[in-house]
């Protein structure tokens, strides 16, 4: 398999020392007396995009929502061990879990606009923390839509219905959503798998031009899509009691695609498994 | 091999046949029991009309009854008073419906969700007559008197279930894929069940208002001992000579809620014992305006849910 991996050289090359914004030690996930993802290492270096890939049902989203404590929202899930942001542990009682969410920003496997026009989506959240001049909000509509491409598409209809914008459309509203707050780290969990190859090929370059600024990571089971855009993968599989999943390699998105130390990553990407 | 299969073919050649017959005679005998079963609607309805539309003219709409003997009259005070009936109604029984059903939705399994559906479930199984002694019982006998608060409180028990359980299934067509959205931008739970949630059932909610309020100004019997009826009931006297006596808001609403008054169905309900002609024959126009209009409600709200389901899968 031909691996286009160029991009991600070039972006590894912007940021030669790249500092670790989310640190995972030891972390694992149960939901009642099932252990979903377990024994979970991993660094994330900040202003890069870190793929998880591995095949379904091995963990990785519950995994990707370990990182803003979207996990809370599940009656009966525990986590334990630790995940640091900018080294402080984001599961520490004093820690605000608004405050969290916040910095580390979501965007879902299917676009989940609110029913609410154009600009009432992006203003959510900053209406959230206290912004209410309507000049204020304009002003962080607009750059929103701008860093997430939508701007010029929907400019003219900004009072229009969210839910009415096609799904690619739709999608890069839940970015501008998410951007709208200033988040640090930006979670995307599995955000092409709902649009056709066009759309999707928007999102990545979007991707590719947010990571200067901001932290990704990327859950996909797309492995072409990991191989475009990222800089970092992470290979996720179910261990040895085909329940429990773990990251059983990690590296530069090069490495892992053409030189895998594990067998289990090698079948994995080269099509022989999964 | 080929003998076993020319075989089964024959059987199954049979056996197409059977299932086409069975499939047809079955096919008549459902097509029947549902013309059956569509019958009497049909028939009610249009007795209604052929009785009670002689008796429809502008006057039914706009005057006081006259009394007996007297030709023409209306049943304005009936109108009036079902129309403010459903006001009271409305404003005791949504705001408690609504939190009850946020509630039951977002918590189903925990003890206070699955007794609230519970209790919903029982208030709507009992009888009107029952929810009209309640009425009586707890507003009426210790006021003194019969009134319209009285019964609209006891019109809101009726409308409660219905718009408990309607507000509950909209808000769970809601996909939790914008709560999740929501929370992830750092909302609280009750911001995110206000401002995402619950705009987003909004067309849904109001259909079940609708609907509970069709049902509610459809009841009899839980005005008898409440509402009780009052034929010089008229609202817009009461509004324009309050306005002209310059009398406060509290007296005006002490005049329209603190006397008895009248509805479609009460009036109904009294006009066709009586052994007048030109009473049983309002009596009919009643019927024919209380079907209109809760039909009308009925209608409008199905025709909502229905545009709304189509807005939610597009």
């Amino acid at each position: 398999m031909r691996v286009p991996v160029n991009r991600s050289e070039s972006a590894n090359a912007a940021s030669p020392t790249p500092q670790t914004k989310i640190q995972v030690k030891d972390l694992a996930v149960a939901y009642g007396s099932f252990r979903a993802v377990a024994e979970v290492n991993l660094e994330i270096p900040e202003t890069a995009i870190t793929a998880i890939i591995g095949p379904s049902g091995c963990g990785k989203s519950t995994l990707l929502r370990t990182f803003n404590r979207m996990t809370d929202l599940v009656a009966g899930a525990r986590v334990t061990g630790e995940v640091t942001l900018d080294g402080a542990d984001i599961y520490a009682p004093t820690v605000d879990v608004v405050d969290v969410r916040r910095r580390v920003g979501m965007v879902f496997q299917r676009p989940n606009p609110f029913p609410k026009s154009i600009f009432d989506n992006v203003a959510y959240g900053p209406r959230l923390y206290g912004v209410s001049r309507r000049a204020a909000l304009a002003e962080i509509v607009e750059h929103s839509l701008r860093k997430a491409a939508l701007w010029d598409e929907v400019r003219d209809k900004l009072h229009t219905s969210a839910p009415a914008l096609s799904g690619g459309q739709q999608q890069r509203l839940c970015i501008a959503r998410a951007l709208a707050v200033e988040p640090e780290v930006i979670l995307m969990d599995e955000p092409c798998s709902a649009l056709d190859p066009i759309a999707t090929l928007k999102i990545e370059d979007l991707m590719r031009s947010l990571a200067v600024t901001y932290t990704i990571v990327i859950v996909t089971h797309n492995m072409q899509q990991a191989a475009r855009v990222s800089d970092i993968t992470a290979m996720m599989m179910l261990g040895e009691d085909r329940k429990t999943g773990t990251i059983i390699e990690v590296g530069d998105t090069k490495s892992i695609f053409t030189g895998p130390k594990d067998k289990r990553t090698e079948d994995y990407v080269t099509g022989r498994f999964g | 091999m080929s003998v076993v299969r020319s075989a089964s073919l024959l059987v199954s050649a049979a056996y197409q046949r059977r299932r086409r017959v069975v499939n047809a005679g079955m096919l008549s005998i459902t097509g029947l029991l549902t013309l059956l079963a569509l019958a009497p609607l049909f028939w009610i309805v249009g007795y209604v009309i052929a009785r009670g539309g002689r008796s429809l003219n502008l006057a039914f709409f706009t005057q006081l009854p006259r009394p007996l003997g007297m030709d023409g009259g209306g049943v304005l005070h009936a109108i009036e008073g079902t129309l403010l009936l459903a006001l009271l109604a409305s404003a005791f029984a949504i705001p408690p419906g609504l939190l009850a059903a946020l509630y039951a939705a977002r918590h189903p399994n925990t003890p206070l969700g699955v007794a609230l559906r519970f209790a919903t479930d029982v208030l709507s199984g009992v009888p009107s007559i029952v929810i009209g002694l309640f009425g009586y019982a707890l507003i009426v006998r210790p006021q003194g008197h019969f009134s319209a608060l009285a019964g609209g409180a006891a019109l809101a028990l009726i409308m409660v279930p219905t718009v408990t359980r309607t507000t509950e299934e909209m808000l769970k067509l809601v996909p939790h894929s914008l709560r999740e959205a929501s929370l992830a931008l750092g909302a609280p739970e009750w911001k995110t069940s206000l401002s995402v949630v619950l705009p987003a059932a909004l067309n849904g909610i109001l259909t079940g208002v609708l609907l509970g309020i069709a049902r509610a100004a459809g009841e009899t019997a839980p005005l008898l001992f409440t509402a009780l009826g009052n034929e010089r009931f008229e609202a817009v006297q009461i509004l324009t000579g309050a306005i002209q006596g310059r009398q406060g808001i509290g007296q005006i609403l002490n005049r329209l809620f603190e006397q008895p008054v009248d509805s479609l169905p009460l009036t109904l309900w009294k006009y066709a014992q009586q052994p007048y002609p030109e009473r049983i024959n309002q009596a009919w126009a009643v019927a024919l305006v209380l079907m209109i209009l809760v039909l009308v409600l009925n209608i409008t709200a199905r025709v909502w849910i229905a545009t709304r389901a189509r807005r939610l899968r597009g």
